[in-house]
């Protein structure tokens, strides 16, 4: 599993749900979250995010959470294991603009 | 005013059923209900609503699809009705442009839904194939020989399915290796 943690790279899309759980929504709650922190960029479609919502509850990067009766919407929060993917990423995400910059900044002098 | 229209698509020909339904959007017609190769209409404003029709992983009483559609249902897209496995739904054009997938991952893992489906279906159509053969030679009788070239006919329409779709997988899989 360590191994597997270490060198997981995330899409964009787990990216930015990610970041969206770190406060329990549901799934209308992130897409609008996503579409927010991305400036409009990054708009989710509805089954694209169903099944990247399923596939990480298996994989036990987010969890879902109790929700008041009254609402039938089920939310999700990031895990602890969600929490060091993203910590991860950003290293990775670190060293790719840190490259970049270096060589196209080099270049553009 | 509601309208009632009767066409046939091929299961494979899904992306021109939705063209077709959203060409009858822009020029006022807007879908609201399905059956056998029935399509009914009813007048509103033109473009009013985007339709995506979707083969779903199940049937659409089943639990997952019954929360699927749920979850759907929670960010606005409305479900005109389905079809066996297939699921019409809907999204008003004014709340932004409707997709029910959005990256080449998900894209491929829908597509793949297709194959499993069609090569599903397959060993039934051969089986049919035989035994209509086997009984006309045997029997001589013109309708073991129909119902033996229906069947042919139809293995090798989900032949040329399975073809067509493996091919948009292919493609996107090509562009994977390029980007998300």
């Amino acid at each position: 599993m360590g191994d597997n943690r270490d060198n997981m790279v995330l899409t964009e899309a787990v990216y930015y749900i990610l970041l969206s759980l770190w406060q329990p929504l549901h799934g209308y709650g992130i897409m609008q979250n996503v579409m927010a922190l991305s400036e409009g960029r990054v708009n989710l479609a509805a089954g694209t995010l169903y099944g990247a919502i399923n596939t990480m509850l298996e994989k036990g990067l987010i969890r879902s959470v109790e929700s008041d009766e009254s609402s039938r919407k089920k939310e999700y929060l990031i895990t602890q294991y969600g929490k060091d993917a993203i910590r991860n990423e950003l290293e990775r995400l670190k060293e790719l603009i840190k490259n970049g910059e270096n060589i196209i900044g080099g270049l553009e002098e | 005013m509601k309208h009632t229209a009767y066409k046939l698509f091929w299961a494979w020909e899904f992306e021109k059923e939705e063209k077709w339904l959203n060409e009858m959007s822009a020029k006022g017609f807007q879908l609201v209900a399905v059956g056998p190769f029935r399509y009914v209409f009813d007048d509103t404003i033109k473009g009013e609503y985007e339709y995506r029709l979707e083969l779903l992983d199940n049937f659409p009483s089943s639990s997952k699809s019954v929360d699927y559609i749920r979850f759907l249902e929670e960010t606005g897209v409305e479900h005109v009705g389905s079809m066996l496995r297939w699921a019409y739904f809907r999204k008003k054009a004014s709340e932004g442009k409707f997709e029910l997938y959005s990256d080449i991952d998900s894209k491929i893992k829908y597509y793949k839904r297709f194959i499993l489906l069609f090569l599903g279906i397959s060993p039934l159509m051969i089986v049919n194939v035989i035994n209509s053969f086997i009984a006309y030679s045997n029997y001589k009788l013109s309708i073991n020989l129909i119902f033996g070239l229906l069947s042919l006919a139809i293995a090798g329409l989900i032949a040329r399915g399975i073809f067509e779709i493996n091919q948009k997988i292919q493609q996107l899989k090509k562009e994977k290796l390029i980007r998300e």
